[in-house]
């Protein structure tokens, strides 16, 4: 009896053993399959990187991702190759993402406040009228666009890239507010203004405050959609003294045709470097932001 | 503390008015709706402020410009020759542009391609991380930030020599004896390294996928075990129809995106839709018109047709989407 008890529990245990191996096994295999697609995606990002710090004669007879010689001459070459240096293009491209930062956060949670707490009429229009400015192609109101920045003597100054912020005009950042901030409880807006505070107040001293989830990616992805933004600063930013990095990294490729390809991965890696960085310290950020909203 | 200051949601419904307590109900039940009509006329005014530079915005930026292209679209106005009003010309021009023609094919080719595929690949990555993988945050991260660099003129500048002469492309296919060429230079084959770009971008939709994974409930896997339900059948019976809402959000989303892609194709061609106009697409045309050769209004026309198709795309969507998204009681 008890041995038959013992035989069917160590039939049961070579079982569940050999089930384990199995899911292991499978687990260990799944592992092996993301890994190999996920360095076959990155392959190409590596490539650049490796090629970047490579001279330039070896950089395509060699095609190993670890360099054989080292150098970082392509770094210096590459950012005194243009009229001014790379510097210029960041800074210029700095000056335009931090303006769009603040002009989002600050026109984008204005509107959202109203949309998500205030009673007013036709607010029901205005929220549909928002929430179809979000499709709207940024093409078909580009050429009137430039027609009014010329008129008024905006054309190559970083105003027409980074006013529009402050109007509120990418009505994504107003719809993803507006979905956080009424996820957040009435009670203490409402204690807040039965104790006598004013709307401006409740706004700063506590949505703000309570709002920082959708604030950072507000402005996580304001910065990286304007630094990688291209056809605007084209057609804004003619006078190569206000170009951006986008547009210097073009006219390198345009200028040196197919020769200096070490140079030019040096800037495109420089280019990619600060998305890179908001990416890690914003991941938590953005991967909620995109979840929940379906920002690119 | 005034007793207008209180905020509406503290009140009584509309309905309900306060019982009367002096004598005269009249005058208070007056004076009551007086004091609300107050309170409600300094919210809106309060929500107009706070929508003061959106309302700018959508005047000065989008809906002024909007209405301003719709009419150069009728006009033949370039910067230096003013306005002349041509009628329908621009949009009868247009069908009888083999450029045209040329950019909203490889553009329709390019959304239709790419899209259906992007997404397979975004679906198939969320199914497998799904299933309680160790070190999702990881994988998620990785297939995620091809999505953030890919529409940076860098990565354009890196495709065009991924797929170059002498490309690391090239370099892979050597290894199966495969020959090489210039997949950029090459009409036949240049659309189809933008397209591999936009596939490569799949982290998006992915993240996407993997969130509304996350919201159906497990009980269901579990009744259908109980029930005998094999892998295929509980994917079919209930994560594929469970989940037909975001896919259907995410091929809207990514159709739109795809019809308006620009950077990747201009770089990549150097400006021109080269070689042979393969990869010339219609936001680039647009573009050309617009900017290079100054011709407003029709580059206004081609951009309002361009508004029409994404809206007749996404209404065709949304019809169609009754006979396959599936919205459950959940």
């Amino acid at each position: 009896m008890t041995s038959e008890k013992n035989r069917t529990s160590d039939l049961n245990d070579t079982l569940l053993a050999r089930t384990l191996l199995a899911v292991r096994g499978k687990k260990l295999f799944t592992h092996a399959a993301l890994i190999l697609f996920g360095l076959a995606m990155l392959y190409p990002l590596l490539w650049m990187i490796s090629s970047a710090l490579k001279p330039e004669e070896v950089i395509f007879r060699e095609q190993g991702l670890i360099p054989t010689s080292f150098t970082l001459e392509n770094f210096s070459n590459g950012w005194n190759a243009m009229r001014h240096s790379f510097g210029h293009y960041f800074l210029n491209s700095a000056i335009i993402t931090a303006g769009a930062v603040v002009g989002n956060l600050f026109a984008c949670s204005l509107a959202a406040y109203a949309f998500a707490r205030l009673e007013f009429p036709l607010k029901r229009f205005w929220f549909a009228l928002m929430l179809g400015s979000i499709m709207l192609p940024l093409h078909v109101v580009i050429v009137p666009q430039y027609i009014l920045f010329s008129e008024i003597g905006w054309l190559n100054t970083f105003l027409p890239l980074i006013a529009p912020k402050f109007l509120a005009t990418d009505a994504f950042f107003i719809f993803l507010m507006v979905q956080f901030i009424r996820t957040l409880p009435r009670d203490l807006d409402e204690a807040a203004l039965i104790d006598g505070a004013g709307h401006w107040r409740v706004f700063s001293r506590i949505i703000i405050p309570l709002s920082m989830p959708a604030l950072a990616t507000t402005a996580i992805f304001t910065f990286i959609w304007t630094w990688n933004d291209f056809l605007s600063q084209l057609i804004f930013l003619t006078d190569p003294d206000m170009h951006t990095v986008p547009i210097a990294l073009r006219h390198f490729l345009d200028s040196t045709g197919e020769s200096s390809w070490g140079p030019m991965f040096a800037m495109s890696v420089l280019s990619l470097g600060p998305i890179f960085g908001f990416f890690l310290a914003g991941q938590k950020y953005l991967v909620r932001g995109i979840a929940t909203s379906g920002l690119k | 503390m005034t007793h207008a200051d209180v905020h509406p949601h503290q009140t009584a419904p509309p309905g309900a008015r306060p019982a009367p307590v002096a004598p005269g109900p009249g005058a208070d039940v007056v004076r009551a709706d007086r004091a609300r009509r107050r309170r409600r006329r300094k919210e809106a005014l309060t929500a107009y402020l706070f929508l003061a530079p959106w309302f700018v915005g959508l005047v000065l930026i989008t809906a002024g410009p909007l209405l301003g292209s719709l009419y150069l679209s009728f006009t033949d106005y370039s910067p230096l020759g003013g306005a002349n009003w041509v009628g329908v010309d621009n949009y009868t021009r247009m069908f009888d542009d083999p450029r045209f023609t040329k950019a909203l094919t490889n553009t329709a080719v390019y959304v239709f391609v790419s899209v259906p595929l992007q997404l397979a690949f975004a679906l198939a990555l969320a199914l497998l991380l799904d299933r309680g993988v160790r070190g999702l945050s990881i994988y998620r991260s990785v297939y995620y930030l091809p999505s953030l660099l890919g529409s940076s003129v860098a990565i354009a500048i890196l495709w065009r020599k991924v797929f170059g002469a002498d490309g690391l492309f090239n370099e892979f296919l050597s290894v199966f004896g495969a020959d090489g060429r210039s997949w950029v230079a090459d009409p036949s084959t240049a659309l189809g390294t933008l397209i591999v770009l936009n596939v490569w971008t799949f982290g998006s939709p992915m993240v996407i996928f993997l969130a509304g994974l996350r919201q159906i409930p497990p009980s269901y896997y579990e009744a259908a075990s109980i029930d005998g339900a094999g892998k295929l059948r509980k994917f079919f019976s209930i994560t594929l129809p469970l989940l037909t809402p975001i896919i259907f959000f995410n091929l809207v989303l990514q159709l739109i995106n795809a019809f308006q892609s620009f950077t990747q194709a201009y770089v990549v061609s150097g400006g021109n839709g080269s070689p042979a106009d393969s990869t010339l697409f219609y936001t680039m045309y647009v573009y050309i018109k617009g900017f290079t050769s100054f011709e407003m209004g029709y580059a206004s026309a081609m951009a309002w047709f361009l508004v029409v198709i994404i809206a007749a795309l996404t209404g065709i969507n949304f019809i169609v989407s009754k006979y396959w998204v599936f919205y459950g009681d959940k």
